[in-house]
């Protein structure tokens, strides 16, 4: 009997696992304003759980080969004159729309959409778990390794060629990571919320951040927190558990805004 | 030996030919100018230079391992970016504090260590850049209108700091400038850019270069004129800037 059989247990560690890799990834796409391309790459997840079923090789696999398409496909169109506003939203909801229709052709197969929509983290298996921390590892680790390099190609391409860094590969590094967390992360909260585990815990975390690395740190521990928060809640008032994560990260992010507009306007008052 | 040869070279984007026949190197130490109007490829030429464009023509040749230091027209950072001025000096480079303190010092800036790059003013923010390129020790120095938002003393104080610079570190520094009268009176050669090089040389044998006239009218000479004049004292809220 290992404490893995409690499938709560499962549930956090899963939760956590993705909390800690959307948490740096997460940073960059909201200093690089990629929020719409994340949610591109998370509607592909659908087309990539459909084409998997048909084909019966792992979810994981085939998410992770879709959304990789996606990712590379929008990155390949940026800066070549598209009103890219435009192109990821056409892109972004036209995967949905053909995951779904391939995912009704899928007959004799039950598939529960919801579970790839909205995530079915108390359904977790050990095997799961594995993957899931594998993946988070990779994503940790070439962020972690490229952190410099990124950050100077956000900051500016022509800095960053400058300094001997090629933005154009930095791209290819943060877009293979992007898919990597949408392969995990559709067990967890499902394709249409992995975006909000990317962008809401960064978020919360700017306004107690002085430089970039307090940034991702906190966010992986507001990420994590809020795991722990929603599958609590989701416990206490029998509620979906992906969506209540991202509710408790929302809440957190409300809570962050209202305490440091408050902490400004007491210094402001200090200061006259 | 040369810090770089741009022999014949030839951009295009998307049909358009922004440069072309562009043959030009710079000696170590020297400081040169290049001048011409919106859309005359000036900035296209650095960014040849710091390695983001490849070329469709001829051909570029850096020095061996060349050390390029590279300040951007005004870098936008986006204000989701948190980022302390301390920080963004050691971003690429392992540097220690006392190393960055010392080029905070002598950027003129030396308080502004712990402050948040989006709370600097312009000429801060300015010189912030300029401290982290020379914290590379550059051979050469790129300044893309560096002084583009910011006021005359301003200006004025940033282009003494590339002077003081040149002669501390012995770089070549290579810069586009909209401020004539200030960049002619600092430059050892002027650079005058339309797509392709229209005249060049010595400051004064530039302004007076009929294709020089032709760009930039009469009238820059009396502006030339105007400001070449020393200051004999500097204020004490110019030096705090």
């Amino acid at each position: 009997m290992s404490f893995l059989d409690d499938f709560m247990i499962r549930a956090i560690l899963a939760g956590v696992g993705v909390a800690l890799a959307a948490a740096p990834l997460g940073c960059f796409v909201v200093w690089r304003r990629m929020a719409y391309f994340g949610d591109a790459t998370a509607h592909a997840a659908i087309l990539g759980v459909a084409l998997s079923l048909t084909f019966s090789v792992s979810i994981f696999a085939g998410v992770l080969v879709v959304s990789l398409a996606m990712a590379l496909t929008v990155s390949s169109l940026t800066g070549r004159g598209f009103a890219m506003d435009t192109m990821l939203g056409v892109l972004a909801h036209s995967a949905l729309a053909f995951g779904l229709v391939a995912a009704s052709f899928l007959s004799g197969i039950r598939i529960d959409l919801m579970a790839y929509l909205f995530g079915d983290i108390l359904a977790v298996m050990p095997d799961d778990l594995a993957v899931i921390w594998g993946g988070a590892a990779i994503v940790v680790g070439l962020v972690v390794w490229r952190w410099s390099a990124l950050l100077t190609g956000t900051l500016n391409p022509d800095l960053a060629y400058a300094e001997g860094v090629d933005p154009k590969r930095e791209q290819l590094v943060l877009t293979i990571a992007l898919a990597i967390v949408v392969a995990v992360a559709i067990k967890v909260v499902g394709a249409l919320l992995i975006t909000a585990m990317l962008i809401i815990p960064a978020a919360t975390a700017r306004s107690f951040s002085r430089t970039p690395e307090v940034m991702a740190i906190l966010a992986a521990a507001i990420g994590a927190g809020s795991v722990f928060g929603g599958i609590r809640a989701s416990y206490h008032f029998d509620t979906p558990t992906g969506p209540t994560i991202v509710c408790i990260t929302a809440i957190l992010f409300v809570l962050s805004v209202s305490l440091s507009r408050l902490g400004r306007n007491s210094t402001a008052r200090n200061d006259a | 030996m040369n810090l770089f040869q741009m022999k014949g070279v030839g951009i295009s984007f998307g049909g358009n030919r922004i440069l072309g026949h562009v043959t030009l190197s710079m000696e170590p130490g020297e400081i040169v100018t290049v001048v011409g109007p919106n859309g005359s490829g000036k900035s296209t030429l650095l960014r040849i230079l710091v390695g983001a464009l490849p070329v469709d023509e001829g051909e570029v040749i850096r020095k061996q391992g060349l050390r390029i230091g590279y300040v951007p027209q005004r870098l936008q950072l986006d204000p989701t970016l948190p980022m302390t001025v301390s920080r963004m000096m050691r971003l690429r480079r392992k540097v220690s504090r006392a190393d960055v303190s010392d080029a905070l010092e002598q950027a003129g800036i030396p308080t502004l260590a712990n402050r948040q790059m989006s709370e600097l003013s312009g000429g801060q923010f300015q010189r912030v850049m300029l401290a982290r390129a020379l914290l590379g020790r550059p051979e050469l120095l790129i300044l893309d209108e560096a002084t583009a938002g910011l006021d005359q003393p301003g200006t004025a104080s940033f282009y003494r700091q590339i002077e003081q610079v040149r002669q501390d570190m012995g770089c070549g520094v290579l810069m586009v400038s909209h401020d004539l009268h200030v960049v002619m009176s600092a430059s050892d050669r002027v650079i005058c850019l339309n797509g392709h090089i229209c005249c060049e040389g010595e400051p004064s044998h530039v302004a007076s270069a009929p294709e020089y006239r032709a760009l930039f009218g009469e009238g820059t000479k009396g502006a030339l004129a105007l400001y070449a004049h020393h200051h004999d004292h500097n204020h004490t809220h110019e030096a705090a800037e």
